[in-house]
């Protein structure tokens, strides 16, 4: 029987609610409940297939995109059914950032890259606009890296750094809260390890929900960790104790490393 | 050992007579080139391109007039096709993944890319010339811009499904509507493929006879009236070929290694950008 | 971000929000009407082609289809003649075209050097956008004179004594005729057979030509019993693409085939295709039935190719799913 310890301690910026997912006829995500704390890091662990990555995809609805992905339940936004049809995707997008596993930097200039998405909702002056694409690659901790050469091609940079823009791309919108699948998967561990430290600055301002399938990381960065398994939440709780005493046995299994 | 020799040996005949084929392809199409350098080099001259196609039994003459001709009918039909093309293209890829009316449009698309090309002359014909009144240069373009459109819309829509599934939902991830994912990100993720495609379609209407034989017809003068009948290299060829005046023949010649420089031209000059395609 | 900012912030996404909808719903409308033009000019040849060939059809009936005599003069129009050249020459073309253009394939993935594929490779794919006029005046003034002085006294020495053969090559070595127009046909589609052929070689995973390999099979076995049984459905495609190609061609054919409204048996004889009877014919006829007759010979071009282009296509697409994606 699952955890349903959903409640924290804190304000909840998300609370999903008896969550289903459905790709097709196959089910995705079985009744997941649980609630995304504000300003804290949220990690979701578990072996692949688990439904971590599709639980995350929900927040932003991304699988609108495709044809025969249906989600059922509640998500809550600041009081907003997220799930809704009413519910205008785009807004929902602007709100809730994400960066994906690999590094997407748009086909344009490392400033049109930043500049892009802060023009689709907001009408910015010239300055304004160069300050806030300051403010967000300085957020990303990629300014002094890029500042001379903003107008050369987002493609041009090292994949650290293009992570590191897609996430200052991310920022720039000042959404409310960030999406991170897998981040670091496709890096390597210098440019993980200042990715990490960022998510850690990130949380000052943004409440961030991260998937990755490396525990140490989610031991490392995060506040809260659910750990799934076969699109179920087995258990969540504060990372702390998740870690260090586990109430659910499938939960130590997974994190002594005796299987996944 | 007996078996293991009667194996080797069919391998040889077999691997030999591939290469047999590759020579004998390339043999003949070397020889094709051959000749039409050889016969089409010497018809080039200052007249070639200043003159006008002379009168039967005048000697001299040039192709001036069917060399501008072609380059005004493709230049319409490149701008009627691109954008068409295109738009078309970009419908088969952002909406069309699953509809049935997308899978019908993308099988037509495919039949259009082999149809033969006398037939959509014949259906132009019947479009316009009759409806109007006379052949025409728009109609010549209204005809090859039919046969370019399917190679723009095929080679779009197959660039667009090259682009990375995460690189559209990370455009949707901040927010952006659908047009303008599909055209400021998508659609330019992929432009040189989609140059490319608009190049290849200009190649391969740019020698194309059949269309034009009811459409443009031919202008034996000068004229860059787009809705009067048309000078154009293809026909040109095509008649002076066939006539008996040593100086027309000639000048067939010409054309035919000028339209063939053309094509390979634009489609090295593809091939070239394509390569290209990593940067932006 | 104060209060005040942050629903200020919010409207603007509102009313940015219902721009956006409207924006999309032209968006997919417009591209929805492009899309709509692709077909429409399908709908709209088949209706017109219908359309102009109606008179003739009333007139002579289904047995058009079937009559072998055209004859301006006495405005009595078949279309057996035309539809005869058009197949007799495609078909001789691909028994020309397909294992060339096969050995090329062949030699292209299996047994080329490496460092040759590529340019060799790339020098067949340029030659399938050479101008199908090109070979058409090349096979008038080239081929055809040589065809007629150094191949066809031969060939008739060889076999004009032999029964049925000796029918095909009978009559005077003039070159030009339905034998000249296939070959240089041939030439035109071979380009075209082969790249196909080779783009659907490559589609044999590697693994599995490297097991065969690894149980001692030489090339010719492994193309043999591997790659061919593998990839057969996709190289039928290829072959049909080249047929739909060959029976539409005008220039290639027109200006070699000899331009004659007869059937003979002879392969030397002058014959005509569709579409060469409608280059040479249409520009000059009267209105009546014999624009409606080349317009009738049309629409039979246009049904034969579709249906060939139609089973390529279906065959292409399968042959290349079934690699999986």
């Amino acid at each position: 029987m699952p955890d349903h310890n959903v409640q924290i301690g804190e304000e909840a910026v998300l609370k999903i609610r008896k969550l289903d997912f459905f790709y097709g006829d196959f089910k995705g995500l079985n009744n997941v409940n649980l609630d995304i704390a504000r300003n804290k890091v949220t990690a979701f662990i578990g072996p692949s297939g688990c439904g971590k990555s599709t639980l995350l995809r929900t927040f932003n609805r991304m699988y609108d995109l495709y044809p025969g992905q249906r989600a059922e339940g509640e998500i809550l936004f600041n009081g907003n059914n997220l799930l809704d049809r009413k519910q205008d995707v785009n807004l929902v997008r602007a709100k809730i950032g994400m960066v994906f596993q690999k590094p997407t930097p748009f086909p344009m200039t490392i400033y049109e890259n930043i500049a892009f998405g802060v023009r689709l909702y907001e009408k910015l002056s010239a300055s304004e606009m160069n300050d806030r694409v300051e403010w967000a690659l300085n957020k990303a901790a990629l300014w002094g890296e890029v500042k001379d050469k903003l107008q050369q091609s987002g493609l041009s940079l090292s994949g650290g750094q293009q992570q590191r823009l897609c996430i200052a791309r991310a920022v720039a919108v000042k959404p409310e809260i960030v999406l991170l699948d897998e981040p670091t998967s496709a890096l390597d561990p210098i440019s993980t390890a200042k990715v990490e430290e960022l998510i850690d600055e990130l949380k000052l301002d943004y409440t961030i929900a991260i998937v990755t399938h490396n525990m140490q990381q989610a031991a490392r960065i995060s506040d809260y960790t659910a750990f799934m398994y076969l699109g179920e939440l087995i258990e969540f709780g504060k990372t702390d104790e998740l870690f260090v005493k586990p109430r659910v046995p499938q939960t130590e299994d997974y994190i002594t490393g005796r299987f996944g | 050992m007996n078996l293991y020799t009667r194996r080797l040996l069919i391998n040889r005949l077999g691997i030999g007579l591939s290469m047999l084929a590759m020579v004998f392809g390339l043999v003949a199409l070397m020889w094709i080139l051959w000749i039409l350098f050889s016969k089409g080099f010497s018809a080039f001259s200052w007249d070639f391109f200043t003159q006008d196609t002379p009168a039967p039994g005048t000697a001299g003459g040039g192709l001036r007039n069917a060399i501008v001709g072609s380059v005004m009918i493709i230049g319409v039909t490149t701008l009627v096709s691109t954008p068409i093309g295109i738009l078309a293209g970009i419908y088969l890829a952002e909406f069309g993944t699953t509809s049935k009316f997308a899978a019908t449009t993308r099988f037509v698309t495919d039949i259009m890319l082999s149809a033969p090309s006398i037939v959509i002359g014949l259906f132009v014909y019947a479009l316009m010339v009759v409806t109007l009144g006379g052949f025409s240069g728009w109609s010549g373009s209204v005809a090859l811009s039919l046969i370019a459109i399917p190679v723009v819309v095929r080679t779009t829509e197959n660039m667009l499904r090259l682009v990375p599934a995460s690189l559209r939902e990370a455009a949707f991830a901040i927010g952006a509507p659908h047009w303008r994912v599909s055209l400021s990100i998508t659609l330019r993720a992929v432009k040189a493929g989609v140059v490319t495609g608009v190049l290849l379609a200009i190649a391969r209407v740019t020698g194309e006879t059949a269309p034009l034989l009811f459409t443009a017809l031919n202008n034996q003068f000068f004229s860059t009236d787009m809705s009067q009948p048309m000078g154009n290299l293809p026909v040109v060829i095509f008649q002076f070929a066939m006539s008996p005046y040593d100086n027309w023949v000639q000048l067939a010649w010409g054309g035919a290694l000028l339209i063939a420089l053309l094509v390979l031209g634009i489609n090295i000059g593809a091939r070239f950008l394509f390569r290209q395609k990593d940067k932006i | 971000m104060s209060e005040a900012a942050d629903t200020g912030q919010v409207d603007m996404h509102a009313a940015n929000i219902k721009i956006f909808k409207f924006q999309d719903m032209v968006f997919h409308k417009i591209t929805l009407l492009f899309a709509l033009i692709v077909l429409a000019a399908l709908v709209g040849i088949l209706a017109s082609l219908a359309m102009e060939a109606a008179p003739a059809f009333k007139t002579f009936g289904l047995s058009f289809l079937w009559s072998n005599v055209w004859s301006v003069p006495d405005d009595e129009f078949g279309a057996l003649i035309a539809i005869y050249g058009t197949v007799v020459t495609s078909v001789i073309a691909l028994l020309i075209a397909v294992p060339v253009s096969f050995g090329i394939a062949l030699f292209l993935t299996e047994a080329c050097p490496t460092w040759l594929r590529r340019p060799l490779g790339t020098a067949i794919e340029l030659l399938a956008g050479v101008p199908s006029i090109i070979y058409g005046i090349w096979g008038l003034f080239i081929f055809a004179p040589l065809f007629a002085k150094y191949v066809q006294p031969y060939l008739q020495q060889a076999f004009g004594d032999v029964p049925v053969l000796g029918g095909l090559v009978a009559g005077p070595p003039i070159g030009v005729g339905i034998l000249a127009a296939s070959i240089v046909l041939s030439l035109m589609v071979i380009p075209f057979i082969a790249s196909v052929m080779r783009d659907v070689f490559e589609t044999v995973p590697p693994v599995l030509k490297e097991s065969a390999y690894g149980v001692g099979c030489t090339t010719w076995e492994v193309v043999w019993n591997i790659v061919l049984p593998y990839t057969r459905v996709g190289v039928i495609g290829g072959i049909m693409l080249g047929l739909g190609r060959a029976l539409g061609e005008t220039m290639a054919v027109t200006f070699v085939i000899g331009n004659a409204n007869r059937i003979r048996g002879s392969l030397f004889a002058p014959g005509n295709s569709i579409a060469s009877v409608l280059a040479n014919e249409f520009g000059e006829a009267d209105p009546g039935l014999h624009i409606s007759s080349l317009f009738a010979l049309g629409l039979v071009l246009f049904l034969i190719t579709f249906i060939v282009l139609a089973i390529s296509r279906w065959l292409i697409h399968r042959g290349t799913r079934k690699q999986g994606s």
